[in-house]
């Protein structure tokens, strides 16, 4: 047994490769990216032959998950929250094939949208989908999960998700490790029709999801990940899930909780365990990290007053929890002495100094201040970050891709000029099939695709455009003289405004290209040299 | 034995090379560690921290409790205002006094010294100035560490111990300037305590 020093993800990714993992799939987002890092750079996976490139899209990623697991072998496909929204008619559809080989879905939410756009939980999704859920409340739990999760799934026949959060992700500490498994060989479903979704057959296949749901519930109740603990004081009974318990155990010295408390790591919901806590407890307290998804079923439509969290106020509604809230909640005084002063001000996250985005994005507001404010429709990247001063330049940013069919929207309601600002990789993520939509229609629109030639906001990944954009885009049917690329430098500032009023002004489909690389991945190609 | 430890600075400043140090040197002991990391937009030059917990005894929250820290170092001297409120009484304010403008409303620095200096237990030092005249700038982080070395429960020899492991792979002259500059922070927080 050896021990090291791991972050969550990286847990993760040791404990897949541990287990004779044959492939892991994944699209950068944080805070999920050091997890396919992790394989992408160990030496045993590189020997092992464990397939770890990086897919063009959660979906892709997780599509071809679900085929390693058809053909009997051992699969992770990893993403953030809101990738399991692109992955999820792969996600929901896969519960109902079921897996093959042993097949983990792993997903890390982000509470409190430290570099996302909401705090959706992804346990809700499991439900949804009625498959069974591992979440962690340590980085060896998540390593010892991961480890047994993939015979859990092959035992079963069902996809399992593992649903981390941003601390779990982003946390070191040590983990021991288990000794390595061989790989599966190559073995097909002993009914070569089970993952056909034939009407006929996926009512079969449905029916016996529903019929492995008490089995599932007997795993959790049973399960080592999920305990009861039976304190002295029963005026509050506490239900803990994931890495809350943390936050639970933490207001106590090691040892010394006071309380009888149900851990949960392991979905379905234990029921029995929670019915024997709720039975000798005056009153519950659910610490979840995310929405309140337990408090919500216990509490129900009655809304019982017994059980107190985040729908009665006793903790926010949103945001992540810490050890300071949880012990509020549980009636602790909170002792500091200082206050921050109030000149200590925010210091946002900006794009890089010398970074290309900044040049297209000068440009763009020159020609854009000859028309009426709210034109630019942006996206998921660093150029987000445009939206704060001083640049103040886009006025949208939803989803992966939505800047060019929002801007498409905006023109079809009239509203010409209307701008989509993307980069390269978000393009080939989910920009292109949008794209097609505005070529079929002919529609009046200008987008850029500011290619910095990676995924640069997790940290430069490879991105699947490869200096291919204008191919990709001429493909789709743009007319080559509305194709337009340019190198976005100070002194070449003219011709980018030039380029941009022109397309701006032309009444179809434009595409204008500026490309130059990433400052951050040259700089660490530079010191690679 | 407990000691938390509240890192602080501005994303691409590199505060985690200061985690893996002391966290190494924690290890050689058979401490327990969490460290808890700001990893994503935040690094696109915003402000980043991490908390690095250090025990003897089961550490439960990745999460410093406010009011829980024995130390804060800080790279930047704004960013060492940030986290007070996460001290003990009696915790020690560990700032380096080279600033980092990436913002137009940057407040007066002498505001800022003089906010650090306003809490008693606090050693602020020119980490840069002191690394530049051993070699150059980059080893600012370990003269932090090295200011930071005596209000934490591990030896002169652990932390060396520590530099030495994450260093040694670059070469000798690079882990004995990085040793260098941890005597000479540690020299100057014994001096002006």
């Amino acid at each position: 047994m050896q021990k090291l020093l791991l972050l969550g993800d990286e847990a993760i990714a040791q404990a897949a490769i541990d287990a004779g993992l044959s492939g892991v799939y994944a699209y950068p987002g944080t805070p999920s990216t050091e997890i396919t890092e992790y394989i992408q750079n160990n030496k045993i996976a590189e020997q092992r032959g464990i397939h770890s490139e990086w897919s063009t899209n959660e979906k892709t990623a997780m599509e071809s998950a679900l085929g390693m697991s058809y053909a009997g072998k051992r699969t992770m496909v990893c993403m953030k929250h809101v990738g399991l929204n692109v992955a999820a008619d792969t996600f929901m559809n896969a519960a109902i094939t079921g897996a093959n080989g042993g097949l983990l879905m792993v997903v890390a939410d982000d509470p409190s949208m430290h570099s996302s756009q909401n705090e959706q939980d992804s346990r809700y999704f499991a439900d949804f989908a009625l498959i069974p859920v591992f979440e962690p409340s340590n980085q060896q739990e998540a390593y010892d999960m991961i480890y047994s999760g993939f015979s859990f799934s092959e035992k079963y026949q069902t996809p399992v998700m593992i649903r981390i959060t941003t601390r779990m992700a982003h946390s070191r500490a040590a983990v021991a490790t288990k000794p390595m498994i061989e790989q599966n060989q190559i073995s097909l479903p002993g009914d070569l029709r089970q993952f056909v979704l034939l009407p006929s057959i996926a009512r079969r296949n449905y029916k016996q999801l529903i019929s492995k749901q008490d089995i599932f519930e007997d795993a959790s109740e049973i399960s080592t990940f999920n305990s009861y603990f039976e304190g002295s004081d029963k005026s509050i009974g506490i239900i803990a899930c994931g890495i809350a318990f943390n936050y639970f155990a933490e207001n106590f010295e090691v040892g010394e909780i006071p309380y009888s408390y149900v851990k949960v790591a392991q979905y379905p919901i234990p029921k029995k365990l929670i019915q024997q806590l709720y039975a000798s407890c005056d009153k519950i307290l659910i610490l979840e990290e995310g929405y309140p998804l337990i408090e919500k079923f216990i509490k129900g439509f009655h809304s019982d007053p017994k059980i107190i969290g985040r729908l009665d106020g006793t903790l926010p509604r949103d945001g992540e929890l810490n050890p300071n809230l949880v012990g509020k909640a549980l009636g602790k005084k909170l002792i500091t002495q200082e206050t921050v002063s109030t000149f200590v001000v925010q210091r946002p996250p900006a794009l890089c100094p010398g970074c290309g985005h900044i040049d297209v994005f000068n440009a763009l507001n020159e020609v854009l201040a000859a028309y009426s404010p709210g034109r630019v429709f942006s996206d998921i990247g660093c150029y987000t970050l445009a939206a704060l001063p001083p640049l103040n330049a886009i006025n949208s940013c939803v989803d992966m891709g939505a800047s060019i069919t929002m801007a498409k929207g905006a023109s079809d309601a009239g509203l010409q000029p209307a701008v989509a600002f993307i980069g390269d990789s978000t393009f080939t993520h989910s920009g292109m099939t949008g794209l097609l939509d505005c070529v079929y229609e002919k529609t009046p629109i200008t987008i850029i695709i500011s290619d910095n030639a990676t995924t640069g906001m997790t940290g430069g990944q490879s991105s699947h455009a490869e200096n291919r954009l204008f191919q990709i885009c001429e493909g789709l049917g743009v007319e080559k003289e509305h194709i337009r690329t340019f190198n976005p430098l100070k002194k070449n500032h003219a011709e980018a405004v030039q380029i941009i009023k022109e397309e701006l002004e032309y009444h179809g489909v434009s595409v204008i290209i500026p490309q130059r690389e990433c400052v951050r991945t040259l700089e660490r190609t530079h010191k690679a040299k | 034995m407990k000691t938390d430890i509240i890192l602080a600075g501005v994303g691409g400043q590199g505060i985690l090379s200061i985690a893996a140090v002391i966290g190494s040197a924690a290890l050689t002991k058979n401490l327990n560690i969490k460290q808890s990391e700001v990893h994503g937009m935040s690094q696109r030059g915003g402000e980043v921290y991490s908390h690095l917990r250090i025990s003897d005894q089961t550490i439960a929250s990745d999460l410093i409790p406010l009011g829980g820290a024995d130390l804060i170092i800080a790279v930047e001297p704004l960013e060492s205002l940030r986290y007070l409120t996460y001290l003990k009484p009696e915790a020690w304010l560990i700032a380096n006094s080279k600033s980092f403008i990436n913002i137009t409303n940057y407040p007066d620095e002498e505001k800022i010294f003089e906010e650090i200096r306003r809490y008693k237990n606090h050693i602020l030092i020119d980490a840069e100035d002191i690394a530049k005249k051993i070699k150059t700038a980059r080893s600012s982080n370990m003269v932090m560490v090295g200011a930071a070395a005596p209000f934490m429960n591990l030896t002169v020899e652990e932390l060396e111990n520590g530099i030495r492991s994450i260093f040694e792979s670059k070469g000798e002259e690079i882990v004995s300037i990085n040793i260098e500059s941890f005597r000479k922070g540690r020299d100057f927080s014994l001096t002006n305590r």
